[in-house]
């Protein structure tokens, strides 16, 4: 099957700042592809530029949805697609109740139908924004506005789902929930492309993996492989090796990376 | 004691006018951020516009009403999007400054086109009209003026809370990157968002200018309904309703018990005083973001 996603060698500029150095991606239909690597690496760089949220970006490089060119679209056809963005810190709409804030999530839909199954879709898979329907989304917890930024994405019907750091400040019963809730949204047919910190949990649930580093994939393949990696282990999944007492070496292994 | 009551009453009947200038004010404040100064004057060209209809034209108060509506409500939208949508990096300055320089050009041109001396707008009723309960005088100017702000609050209202797109217009004023990632074609809210707002700022034309009609009609229920919309907030609709009706009454209580050549002076030492004091207005119970 042709992949759902490909990103050929994409370039992003911040005004002057050189942030995505040519990064190449291809995501398989009905996959979960893990994006990992530390802070300031690129990684919500990256899913800006797909949805068209950069202004004039990408420079270079092209980005191709089911086989159609996007980049240079307007964010607001590139949704219309079908692919939808869960940014990192959630951006729920504080002043709209949880409802409406679903509601908004079905924007360019029209279909009542679909709809009304897929409140009750995001309902049954988090029980805790069924209580609190009526309730101003910039009055929930952290987690609830997490929870709601996810069920607000699946409102739209998404045929891939982008998730920015999704388990970004929740404790860790919560963030169990919501990789279990990922993998069910898998298993109903949607392709996910996951960034993600906690690279142990994002590998366990994805099928594939790529680590960014200073803006370029420094390493990719499946996910399974990659949790066994020496190298990952040690600067992505916190593990300490005997070598790594030495800094020369370690300083020397990243290195190679670059 | 009538004298007090007849001041309240008229001052609730101008207040009308600035609640709706205050309303068209607050509304492209939430969407743009824009402080539009122009909007008086927008309000002014659409006025001129049903003059010309009416009195050189002769078109009927039925049809050219209606038209005044449409007329303004592209008016709006095509400012949005032929000069405010330009504006390339904007700040708040700029902004400011952009209005400013559409509310001159708006004012050079009926000045230009219409000349500048009084004329009046003909309406269905006289100004002059009136009828007294007891001791008291009302005029029907000024209670069709109170109905109709009342009926396009409760519009408004239900146009925000009920409809999609009226949803999708609060989503955007909260947050516009989110509505975008949720397809809402953000442009589009903003334009209409202008000609609604213009919309507003037409009917508290309309109503004005069968008292006064002249290029600068326009500036006073502005700045006063400004006043009542920096009370309020700046970003909260029944604030700045709230706010316009209580410049109105104070503006009025002053002006017959302290000093009638002062009287406009309430206004601005009402936006001073809040700005300082309170920033945020009386009523705004806006949303701080968790950080
Ligand atoms: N709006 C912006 N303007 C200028 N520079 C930016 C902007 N956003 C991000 N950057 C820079 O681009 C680089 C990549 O940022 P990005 O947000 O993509 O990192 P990230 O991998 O998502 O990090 P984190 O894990 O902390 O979210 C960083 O060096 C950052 O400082
Ligand atoms: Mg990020």
């Amino acid at each position: 099957m042709a992949p759902i996603l490909e990103i050929k060698n994409i370039e992003t500029y911040y005004d002057l700042i050189y942030a995505i150095r040519g990064a190449s991606l291809i995501v398989e239909q009905g996959s979960i592809t893990a994006i990992l690597g530390n802070n300031g690496a690129g990684k919500s760089t990256i899913l800006k530029t797909v949805m068209g949220l950069i202004e004039d970006q990408p420079d270079k490089g092209s980005i191709e949805f089911l086989g159609e060119r996007i980049d240079g679209l307007d964010t607001e056809k590139i949704v219309r697609k079908g692919l939808i963005y869960v940014p990192e810190g959630r951006e729920v709409f504080n002043e709209l109740t949880v409802d409406e804030n679903l509601l908004m999530g079905a924007y360019t839909r029209n279909d009542r139908k679909g709809m009304a199954q897929d409140f009750e879709r995001v309902y049954a898979y988090f029980p805790v924004l069924a209580q609190r329907k009526k309730q101003w989304a910039g009055t929930l917890s952290g987690g609830e506005q997490q929870m709601l930024a996810i069920g607000r994405a699946l409102m739209g019907r998404p045929k891939l789902l982008l998730l920015d750091e999704p388990s970004l400040g929740l404790s860790p019963i919560l963030v169990q929930e919501i990789f279990k809730i990922i993998s069910a949204i898998k298993e109903e047919g949607v392709t996910i492309v996951l960034v993600e910190q906690n690279a142990k949990k994002a590998l366990a649930i994805s099928d594939f993996a790529l680590i960014l580093e200073n803006g370029r994939f420094v390493m990719a393949g499946p996910s399974a492989k990659l949790a066994l990696d020496k190298d990952v282990q040690e600067f992505y999944m916190g593990a300490r090796s005997e070598e790594s007492a030495k800094g020369y070496q370690r300083w020397k292994r990243k290195k190679r990376w670059r | 004691m009538i004298d007090f009551i007849q001041m309240l009453l008229s001052g609730v009947a101008v207040g009308s006018s600035y609640a709706l200038m205050g309303l068209a004010m607050v509304l492209i404040y939430k969407t743009s951020e824009v402080v539009n100064f122009a909007q008086g004057e927008m309000a002014l060209v659409s006025v001129f516009m049903t003059y010309l209809v009416l009195a050189t034209h002769g078109w009927p108060f039925h049809l050219a009403f209606p038209a005044a509506l449409v007329f303004s409500f592209f008016l709006g939208c095509f400012l949005e999007w032929a000069v405010l949508r330009r504006a390339k990096t904007p700040n708040i300055l700029s902004m400011i400054i952009i209005t400013i320089g559409i509310e001159m050009i708006l004012l050079g041109l009926v000045s230009w086109k219409f000349g500048a001396d009084p004329k009046t707008l003909p309406f269905p009723i006289g100004p002059y009209d009136a009828f007294m309960i007891g001791d008291l005088f009302i005029s029907e100017l000024e209670i069709m003026t109170l109905v109709l702000a009342l009926a396009i609050m409760a519009g408004l209202f239900l146009f925000l809370r009920y409809t999609r797109f009226g949803m999708a217009m609060k989503a955007t004023q909260q947050n516009p990157v989110a509505a975008r990632l949720m397809g809402i074609r953000v442009n589009r809210i903003l334009m209409v968002t202008w000609g609604i707002s213009a919309g507003v700022g037409c009917v508290a034309g309309l109503l004005i200018a069968p008292t006064v009609m002249s290029p600068f009609m326009m500036w006073d229920p502005m700045l006063k309904g400004f006043a009542g919309a920096v009370l309020g907030g700046m970003t909260s609709l029944p604030g700045a309703v709230a706010g316009a009706y209580i410049v109105g009454v104070v503006e009025n209580l002053f002006g017959g018990y302290v000093s009638t050549e002062f009287k406009s002076v309430v206004a601005f030492v009402i936006i001073v005083v809040v700005l300082c004091v309170k920033p945020s207005g009386l009523l705004a119970r806006h949303y701080v973001k968790k950080v």
